[in-house]
């Protein structure tokens, strides 16, 4: 079929205009329209921008190929337009609608050259939308990406905020844990206590739990794993904030907690720390001396 | 063949490890550490690690398994000085050298050690 895309190609260039006015016209009286976060001068700018896209795109390339190089300046406005309109709080469905409200304005035009030729329409209609429909997808494709690279990225702050190791007293340093723990977070937790320990050379580390939701077997896993990691390294760990429905799980699953000094608070915690440091300041200085 | 150096520090043995650890340097080790345990009398003995930067399963039985042969000869084991890198592996190969004393620096063994050794001449 070698005049497939013919009339594409004559009505997307001829009358680029008139189809740039009924397209804005259509977006603009859609329900998918959203004033309240783009202009309608932005709008239309950018209609008409993939309008010339097009125009070049449609004379030399294969209509039929999207991935193709000729199509590439296409696709970096489209993958443009959908990460702005993700941006923006525009939903998928509003983003792919930008493309596929083209097609009114271009049917009519087809229906209006090939009104004698039944056979020829429907090809010419066929491929059409099978090429708007390709670009919508693309859209698609784009904004759910950069969805996605927003999420990972708010992980990755949120795993570095949520992560501190502060120190409270000489050789005593408490890591507020909050939020839950998934083997990921366990092991920046790890790391950065177990650095902590040797940039301070604490001998009590305090594992504070009262802003993790739900401890599981999981959890349970992971803190333990830690006290050894940091015990290796020559530091006691301290739990505390371990509120009565934890205890209750705890005990509930068998997760043996038995070697761990536990505390049900911070400030108990803490008060046995100090006890224990200082306990062992006057006989470290008696060895030195 | 290269040897890890074993030194007498009063009645406890000090040992610092500053080449990588291969499989039959760790088996020439535990041989020589007995040996001097029993010679000198020892009642304590320092590892220190603090240069070793990666650990297998092997190495890290080796060093609890020194561990356990020093308290059979009645000699406490502590490890010092080992990396967070290492701790890390450590653990997640489920080696957390129970029932081995450890300490952050040769410092902070040696006083462990020191109070043992008060602890049982009172």
């Amino acid at each position: 079929m070698p005049a497939t895309g013919q009339t594409l190609r004559k009505i997307v260039t001829q009358s680029q205009k008139e189809l740039l006015a009924e397209w804005v016209q259509a977006q603009l009286g859609a329900t998918t329209l959203r004033s309240d976060l783009m202009k309608e001068g932005e709008l239309r700018e950018q209609s008409r921008e993939l309008l010339a896209l097009l125009q070049a795109t449609v004379g030399s390339g294969d209509i039929a190929q999207i991935e193709g190089s000729d199509w590439a300046s296409v696709r970096d406005f489209l993958a443009k337009v959908s990460r702005s309109r993700a941006q923006q709080g525009f939903s998928p469905s509003e983003t792919a609608t930008f493309v596929l409200s083209l097609k009114q304005p271009l049917f009519t035009r087809l229906r209006g050259e090939l009104s004698k030729d039944a056979q020829a329409l429907a090809d010419e209609i066929w491929a059409t939308t099978d090429l708007l429909d390709k670009l919508a997808l693309l859209t698609v494709e784009t904004y759910v990406k950069s969805r996605e690279d927003l999420i990972q990225r708010q992980q990755r702050e949120m795993m570095e905020l949520s992560t501190p190791v502060v120190q409270l007293w000489d050789n005593i340093l408490a890591l507020p844990l909050i939020g839950t723990l998934d083997s990921e977070r366990t092991q920046v937790v790890m790391e950065s206590l177990l650095q902590k320990i040797v940039e301070t050379g604490a001998s009590i580390a305090i594992i504070d739990i009262t802003g993790v939701p739900t401890v599981d077997t999981l959890v349970a896993q992971h803190l333990l794993k830690t006290v050894a990691a940091a015990r290796l390294m020559g530091a006691d760990c301290i739990i505390s904030g371990i509120r009565p429905q934890i205890a209750q799980t705890i005990v509930h699953l068998g997760v043996n907690l038995s070697d761990v000094t536990t505390k049900a608070s911070l400030a108990d915690a803490f008060s046995i720390a100090l006890k224990r440091t200082q306990a062992r300041l006057p006989q470290q200085l008696g060895a030195t001396t | 063949m290269e040897k890890i150096p074993i030194l007498k520090m009063g009645r406890f043995l000090l040992v610092t490890v500053q080449v990588d650890m291969h499989d039959q340097l760790a088996m020439q080790l535990q041989e020589d550490l007995t040996d001097r345990i029993v010679a000198a009398r020892a009642r304590g003995v320092l590892i220190d690690i603090s240069a070793l930067e990666v650990v297998d399963s092997f190495i890290g039985r080796m060093i609890s398994n020194i561990a356990a042969m020093a308290r059979v000869l009645d000699a406490e084991t502590v490890v010092v000085g080992i990396q967070p890198a290492v701790a890390i592996t450590l653990v997640e190969l489920g080696l957390s050298l129970e029932g081995v004393r450890t300490a952050l620096n040769i410092d902070r063994g040696m006083s462990l050690l020191q109070e043992r050794l008060a602890e049982e001449q009172r």
